[in-house]
Order: C-alpha cells, then sequence, then structure tokens
C-alpha cells in the first residue's frame, strides 16, 4: 500500500464514517460528497480518467446536491433531537449483510489480469462496448430511470381537485 | 507573424530551459498556472469596469470615471477597500462550511482553465481522451458551493437564495451539457484542442469551418448561451441573487474579501464556460475567415471573450429578470426538448454528408424550425397578449 492510496483511502473512509456518525444531516450530506470525490480521485489514480470525471459529474455534481435540496426542502435541515432509529441492532444487521454480500461477490469474481499488450480501454471504447454488446442493459436501465422519473412527476402533481368544490379565483398560470 | 503567433509558446520554452532537465515539467506547469492565475483575474478586474460603465450608459449615467484613466482602474481600489474590510462572520453561523463556500466558489472555475486552448499549442493541460469532460465535471462544483455559502450563513435570504440556485443550477445544466453532444458526436473526440482543430477546414475559399455555420451548430450555440448565462447567475437568469428580492442571495451573509471572491467566482465561471462556448461553437482561436489567419491565434480568442462579455453585459443592461417558474418552465419546456431535437440534426447532418450543402441546411432548419414554432404556439396559446386596462 503505497502513501498516495492510503491518503486518498483515509480520504474515502473518513468521510463516509462522518457521513454516517454526523448528527447535522447537511453536514452529513457535504462529508458524503467529500468521501464521493476521494472514491474519484481513487480512479483517476488507477488512471481511469474517464470513471472519475464521470463519478465527480454525477455523483458529486447531481447525486449530493441533490441529497443536500431533499434534505432542506423535507424540513430535515433541523437537528432531530431524539435518536434516529430505536432499533439500531436490526440497522447494524442490515448493513453487516450487505456488507458481507459485497465482499463475497468482489471476492469470488475472477478479474482476468491485463495482459501487457492490451489496449488503454478509451472512451470511444466504453462507447462502443455499451452501444454493441451491452446495449440491452444500458437500454434496460434507461427504462428504469424513466419510470422512476415519471413517478416522480406523478407524486409532484397536484391532487386531483374535488369537482364539487367551486374553482378558486386565483390562478397558478 | 508566426514569431508573434507563437510568442508566448517561444518565450515558455526559453524560460524553462534555464532550469535543469529535471525541474522542467515542474517550472513548466508553475508556468501555466502562474499565467492562468495572473491573466484570468486581471480581466474580471477590468471587466467589471467595463461592465459598470456599460450599465452607467445604458441607463444614461456617467458610471465610473474618477479612478485611473477614465475611471479604468476603479477595480484596484475596490479590491484593496475589500481588502481592508472588516470580515464579519454571523454568530449562528457555521464557521467552517462557511469558511470554505468562497473557496469551492472561486477553485473550480480557475481549474477548468487548464484545459482550455486560448490559442496555438496554448493550452496548460491537454486531456486528450476526457477534455471536454473535465471541464463538465469541474463546472459541477460549484453548485456546492453554492448551496454551502447560502445554508451555513443561517439567514432566511441566503437559504432562498441557495435553493434557487440550486433548482436554477440543476435545471439549466441538462440543456447545457445536451447542446455539447452534438460538437462531441461530430468531431468523434472530447479533446477540447481536437475539437477546434476539427474547425480549422476552409469552405469555398475563404470561410471557416466553424461549427457555428451548421444548422446543429448555430441552434446549439443559441442553447447552449442561454444554458451558460443561466449557469453564470448572470441577468436575466439571477434569481439566486436578486437584489431587489432577497437582498444578495446566497451571498448575503459574506463582507469583504470573501464577497469579492464569490464576484471573483462568478465572473471566473463567466469566463470559462465562454471559452468553452467559443471552443465548442466560435472556432476557438480560428480566425473566421482564412484571409484573417495572420492576426495572432491568442488574440483572436481573446477578441472572441471580449466580445461575448459584451453581448452579455448588453443583456443584463436590457432584459428584465424571469420570475422562478417561468425559468422552470423555459429549461425543461424549451430548451430541453430543443436540445434533443438539435441532437437529431447532429445525427441527420452526419449521415447525410454526400448530398448538396443547400438540401443538408434545409433539412436541419426544417426539423429545428417546426418543433420551435409548435413551441411559440403552445406559449402564445397560454399566454394571450396582456391588455393593460389604465395605459394605453
Amino acid at each position: 500500500m503505497t502513501l498516495p492510496f492510503a491518503l486518498l483511502a483515509g480520504l474515502v473512509l473518513g468521510g463516509a464514517l462522518a457521513a454516517v456518525t454526523c448528527r447535522e444531516r447537511v453536514h452529513a450530506g457535504l462529508f458524503l460528497a467529500l468521501s464521493l470525490v476521494g472514491l474519484a480521485l481513487v480512479f483517476l489514480r488507477l488512471d481511469a480518467e474517464f470513471i472519475g470525471f464521470v463519478q465527480i459529474l454525477v455523483y458529486v455534481g447531481a447525486v449530493a446536491v441533490l441529497i443536500v435540496f431533499a434534505i432542506l426542502l423535507t424540513r430535515g435541515a433541523e437537528n432531530p433531537r431524539e435518536r434516529l432509529g430505536n432499533s439500531p441492532g436490526f440497522g447494524i444487521l442490515l448493513a453487516v449483510a450487505v456488507f458481507a454480500l459485497l465482499a463475497w461477490a468482489l471476492t469470488s469474481a475472477s478479474f482476468p489480469k491485463a495482459s501487457e499488450t492490451a489496449a488503454a480501454l478509451t472512451v470511444r471504447g466504453v462507447g462502443d462496448r455499451l452501444m454493441r454488446e451491452y446495449v440491452l442493459p444500458l437500454q434496460a436501465i434507461g427504462l428504469l430511470l424513466t419510470a422512476a422519473l415519471i413517478g416522480a412527476a406523478v407524486i409532484a402533481l397536484p391532487a386531483p381537485t374535488n369537482p364539487a368544490t367551486p374553482p378558486t379565483n386565483h390562478d397558478p398560470e | 507573424m508566426d514569431a508573434l503567433d507563437a510568442i508566448f509558446v517561444t518565450l515558455k520554452h526559453l524560460v524553462v530551459g534555464w532550469f535543469p532537465a529535471l525541474l522542467q515539467p515542474w517550472v513548466s506547469a508553475l508556468i501555466s498556472i502562474g499565467a492562468i492565475l495572473a491573466i484570468f483575474p486581471l480581466l474580471f478586474g477590468l471587466t467589471t469596469v467595463l461592465e459598470r460603465k456599460a450599465l452607467a450608459r445604458i441607463q444614461n449615467r456617467p458610471g465610473p470615471n474618477r479612478v485611473g484613466p477614465a475611471g479604468f482602474l476603479q477595480f484596484v481600489a475596490d479590491g484593496i477597500k475589500s481588502l481592508t474590510k472588516e470580515d464579519i462572520v454571523p454568530r449562528a453561523a457555521d464557521r467552517v462550511v462557511h469558511f470554505l463556500a468562497p473557496l469551492v466558489v472561486v477553485i473550480p472555475p480557475l481549474l477548468s482553465f487548464a484545459v482550455l486552448p486560448v490559442g496555438r499549442n496554448m493550452v496548460a493541460l491537454d486531456l486528450r481522451e476526457t477534455g471536454l469532460l473535465f471541464f463538465l465535471m469541474v463546472g459541477t462544483a460549484v453548485e456546492l458551493g453554492v448551496f454551502m455559502a447560502g445554508w451555513s450563513s443561517h439567514n432566511k435570504y441566503s437559504l432562498l437564495g441557495a435553493m434557487r440556485a440550486l433548482a436554477q443550477l440543476l435545471s439549466y445544466e441538462l440543456p447545457l451539457l445536451l447542446s455539447t453532444v452534438p460538437v462531441v458526436m461530430l468531431t468523434g473526440s472530447l479533446s477540447l484542442v481536437g475539437i477546434v482543430e476539427k474547425q480549422s477546414a476552409v469552405h469555398g475559399g475563404f470561410l471557416m469551418g466553424w461549427n457555428l455555420f451548421t444548422p446543429w451548430g448555430a441552434a446549439g450555440a443559441v442553447l447552449f448561451f442561454i444554458a451558460a448565462i443561466a449557469e453564470a447567475n448572470r441577468s436575466p437568469f439571477d434569481l439566486p441573487e436578486a437584489e431587489s428580492e432577497i437582498v444578495a442571495g446566497y451571498f448575503t451573509e459574506y463582507s469583504g474579501f470573501k464577497f469579492a471572491l464569490f464576484f471573483l467566482g462568478e465572473y471566473l465561471g463567466l469566463f470559462a464556460v465562454s471559452g468553452l462556448g467559443i471552443t465548442l461553437f466560435l472556432g476557438g482561436w480560428l480566425p473566421p475567415f482564412s484571409f484573417l489567419a495572420w492576426i495572432p491565434s491568442w488574440l483572436w480568442f481573446l477578441c472572441k471573450l471580449a466580445g461575448l462579455m459584451v453581448v452579455f453585459i448588453w443583456l443584463r443592461g436590457t432584459l428584465p429578470r424571469l420570475r422562478m417558474d417561468q425559468l422552470m418552465r423555459f429549461a425543461w419546456q424549451f430548451l430541453l426538448p430543443m436540445a434533443l431535437v438539435n441532437l437529431l440534426v447532429a445525427g441527420l447532418w452526419h449521415f447525410t454528408s454526400p448530398w448538396p450543402v443547400a438540401l443538408r441546411w434545409l433539412l436541419g432548419v426544417a426539423i429545428l424550425a417546426v418543433p420551435y414554432l409548435m413551441f411559440n404556439r403552445a406559449f402564445e396559446r397560454r399566454h394571450p397578449q396582456r391588455t393593460y386596462r389604465y395605459v394605453s
């Protein structure tokens, strides 16, 4: 383990730990963003420029911002006085189970060792693969996201007005 | 003329040559960083003076005219003033986040200048695989800084400004990203240098092959610059800091040099996104006509940047601010669908390359015009002409 990797790992783990232990929810969101930046830096150290930049573009630029935005919109920014969950044991069990599953999947997967002559994976190569070999999974993910988007829009729509009540003068347009 | 064109590159090589070979990469990087840190903040200073003078002319008053020749050293006085002002942090503020926010706003635009080709062979860091992606990634980091500033101040106006800013930045990011996609599609590269070089073809003996001179490029440039003004929080999209509504928005609780840093970050972001627009659509450092190629490339870039600044100042002086719902509707119901239509036009332009140019243009313009007119008619149906009862 080299020093840069140790520093980055410290950043990622420290950020993640702070994100789950922080009382202030907005701070937790910001620490999560820090942890995600650290992860992007790990990718960059592995010469995976594309993944590293996309990681920041999507996770820091969009997901982290959406998380803090959601915290503000749901009045969650006011600090909770009571303890968060009433059954921490169940949460810990769930977390350990997820971790064990991921660890099992990662350790049992076989990563083919890149040969010295293998061409570096370019952005063009990634696009080629996505559009040819993995076009079906890509479409499936697209469909899933569209469904989520439509669902969000349906939830956000104003409730259908009761025809019995007279329409108000106020026109939102 | 080539000597003048390459003058900065030659100078840099000369200076780097004085150092031992071991230090040379470091010296080279330091010189590039120094140039970026010196030039763009200076440009910021000059632009603020220019903006104040131009707005003053539009509003029929003289504007700053006391410090230096014709008032052009006003920015130095402003800078010194902001340095000597007391730095006030509200007692309720979240001190750490409050301190970090201006930095998170200023540093990303400075980073993005590193991949911007400002002249022939004049780019600090040529990311051949991911240049454009780096630029866009850096731009998104500003959102978090704006949020941090607004939230940590513990002020209702700041929070309102931050909420407005987040909603606006998230909404306009999508059209901004989508309007850059046709350029990548047609260039086949994410490298900003490669995108500029691709536009160096000469059409009809004199006209350069700027992306602006294609139907998808023209539409893309309009969409891009509208979204860019919104991303830079400039009027008419300056709701996050609307001074007549919410004091100064997310940086209400900042004073002294931190306030100046927000100002700096805003203008640097504007320069960066304008530079990206120049690179993608306006031919980067290339001249518009091939017979003007004797003018140095860096001067072309600078002139285009200055021209865009004048347009942005002009817009600020003459357009009223949008309302929040208008802002959102404009992004989601007009810019986004038009950007998607533009993708189609770009694809057709690519696949109809053997056709005569006039026919390709006709096809592109027709595909863009039909949805545009439909949106227009839908808008007019929803918003009929206003009638004023007491004003003739």
